[in-house]
């Protein structure tokens, strides 16, 4: 009981911090107001974004009808761009989860038993992040098919090493640590000090390469989207911006692009702001310049 | 095929007398190249359905077109043979035929690089410059409001996605504010020549170009930043204080030239990156490059053409990487006396 009290203290000062920090709070209200935009789709005026409609309805500008218009096959782009938050979201988090959980992994097994593993697993991440990622990402997308599990596949295949590399480097001071040894000496195997001691003090920097990862797999599905690797029965931003592009009426029709142009970058910097005050927050020395 | 290039290279550096660090870091690029070719051959063989059926798309093909097809593109041979073939092939520069083109992928890949090369060298100058410039500067005076200000605007500019930010520019200065073209490298059968023909193509470069020198200026400053405040604490620094040293002298001679070794190595790194903004730019933009491929090979489903774009991006990203690491191994003394 001691320990969740103790626990629940340090996880009130983190989000604390993170609230004081300028960008952490920027970052979090936009994203909220996205989480709440995928949550409550089909309660915010929306109707089937793929639902094609009537030929005098095509390319019309926004209107009480529809609110931001309609695209060249009559389909309302309010509803496209309310439900594309739920495609960009759940890539952004399902890749983010199986990155950070396999790099950890790989990170954790290859800094903790060292020699000829550690050699092996980390020529492997060398190696992968040596290859040019978004490249790499194409002709995977291109191979495997357009759906978004692909996408989200694609992604974690490619971004895992990253984590991989960071974790290492902390599992390798960490596991010198005289709570590990002593922990050793009573008797506790590799399991236990691995999970049990080492990989409690990793969890601060998983949380700050979830951050990361989110960003950067949103970021690649936008991409692949735009480039015509998206999955076509589900509508993204970066379909959208795919479809505009193609139909070539992308001038005269500035509420066809705006609204996905701007949803993405929104809520990339968004992440990207909430990452750099993580990983200040989470710097030694932070919460004792700010008094805790 | 692929160790006589190796081979030449490893005794090239013994006859040299360079050391050991640079032949590691050569042995190390050729392992990676060669890793890279084996990739390249399972990523295209796990498709998922026949690769011929694939290649026609049209299910009312007949079989002895689909077997004609396989025995031309060697697909008929068991695996290792495919393999055999395929090394082979590489090593005569034959990367196959393009189905779009109807040429030699090699041929069409080639014909794309000078374009590429322009718009990828004008943006890495000008934001190496920028960025460099105002990074020194935000570490310099770091805390400041000026350090902030430069701080967040980087960190904004660097994570607009380059292809959101080449739609806004293309969307406001060539269809609202129309003094840009709207893409291409040159206007079509213009007839210009000499000094107009440069205008010209710096025309049509200047918005592909912008939107990737605002994402490498971003990622500049913050290197920069990072590595002058680290230097910046450095006891030499507060040495160079007390001798009375000028300002500037200190930023110049003292601070910026140790702050970028590290700049120059990560550069390598993201290089890989980099390559992301081109396909972005030049897809926005119809640059007529290697990126704007590479969005063509997609649409037509062109897997030869992406499979040799996917290896030209590959080997450029781990030969530059090598470039970089010998550069920093000249630059920096300490490489030097312990390799």
């Amino acid at each position: 009981m001691n320990q969740l009290t103790i626990k629940l203290e340090k996880l009130r000062i983190f989000f604390k911090l993170l609230f004081s920090h300028r960008m952490g709070l920027a970052g979090f209200v936009v994203i909220s107001i996205f989480l709440f935009m995928a949550v409550f789709a089909s309660f915010l005026g929306t109707v089937d974004p793929a639902r094609t409609g009537a030929v005098e309805d095509i390319l019309q500008s926004p209107s009480p009808n529809f609110w931001f218009g309609t695209d060249d096959l009559a389909r309302d782009i309010w509803s496209q761009t309310i439900f594309g938050s739920r495609i960009s979201l759940t890539v952004g988090f399902v890749a983010a989860l199986i990155t950070v959980v396999s790099g950890t992994l790989v990170g954790l097994i290859a800094g903790f038993y060292g020699r000829i593993l550690e050699e092996v697993l980390m020529r492997i991440v060398d190696f992968f992040m040596m290859l040019p990622e978004l490249p790499l990402m194409i002709v995977l997308a291109a191979v495997l098919g357009p759906s978004m599990w692909n996408i989200i596949l694609v992604v974690s295949l490619v971004s895992w090493p990253t984590t991989a590399r960071v974790v290492r480097s902390q599992v390798l001071s960490l596991k010198e640590r005289p709570f590990v040894e002593a922990s050793r000496c009573i008797g506790a195997g590799s399991m236990r000090l691995m999970f049990g001691e080492i990989l409690p003090n990793v969890v601060p920097l998983m949380f700050a390469q979830a951050v990361i990862m989110i960003t950067e797999a949103i970021y690649a599905e936008a991409v692949l989207s735009f480039l015509g690797l998206g999955d076509p029965t589900s509508i993204s931003w970066g379909m959208m911006l795919h479809y505009a592009f193609e139909s070539g009426v992308i001038a005269r029709s500035m509420w066809w692009v705006l609204p996905p142009i701007v949803s993405i970058v929104a809520l990339i910097v968004s992440f990207s702001l909430l990452g750099t005050a993580v990983s200040d927050v989470l710097e030694p020395g932070y919460k004792e310049k700010k008094g805790f | 095929m692929l160790l006589v290039p190796l081979r030449s290279l490893i005794i090239g550096v013994f006859i040299l007398g360079l050391k050991g660090f640079i032949l590691r870091k050569v042995v190390a690029a050729c392992l990676t190249i060669v890793a890279i070719v084996c990739v390249n051959f399972v990523i295209f063989r796990m498709a998922p359905g026949d690769p011929v059926r694939i290649m026609f798309r049209d299910p009312r093909v007949s079989a002895e077109k689909l077997e004609e097809m396989k025995q031309t593109f060697g697909l008929d041979k068991p695996l290792s043979g495919q393999f055999v073939a395929y090394v082979k092939g590489m090593a005569r520069g034959d990367l196959g035929q393009s189905f779009s083109h109807r040429r030699p992928v090699l041929e069409v890949i080639a014909a794309k690089i000078p374009a590429t090369l322009l718009l990828v060298v004008t943006a890495l100058i000008i934001a190496v410059f920028l960025g460099v410039a105002l990074g020194a500067l935000s570490g310099w005076k770091s805390g400041t409001r000026l350090d902030t200000f430069i701080l967040t605007a980087s960190l904004t500019m660097y994570s607009i996605p380059t292809f959101a930010l080449g739609i806004i520019l293309l969307l406001v200065f060539a269809y609202h504010i129309a003094i840009f073209p709207l893409g291409g490298i040159a206007t079509p059968a213009s007839l210009y020549e000499g000094a107009e023909l440069v205008w010209d193509v710096l025309w049509h470069l200047f918005l592909p170009a912008l939107s990737i020198v605002i994402w490498y200026v971003g990622e500049y400053v913050l290197l920069t930043r990072s590595s002058m405040i680290e230097v910046m604490g450095q006891e030499y620094i507060t040495t160079a204080y007390s001798k009375g040293l000028k300002k500037f002298r200190i930023l110049k001679n003292h601070a910026l030239r140790n702050a970028l070794l590290p700049v120059v190595t990560i550069t390598g790194v993201n290089l890989g990156f980099a390559v992301a903004g081109v396909i972005e730019a030049e897809t926005v933009f119809s640059w007529p490059g290697v990126g704007r491929l590479v969005y063509d090979a997609v649409s037509h489903r062109d897997y030869p053409l992406l499979q040799g774009v996917f290896l030209l991006f590959a080997f450029s990203v781990v030969l530059a990487n090598l470039v970089i690491d010998l550069i920093y191994g000249y630059i920096d003394p300490r490489i030097k006396v312990s390799g």
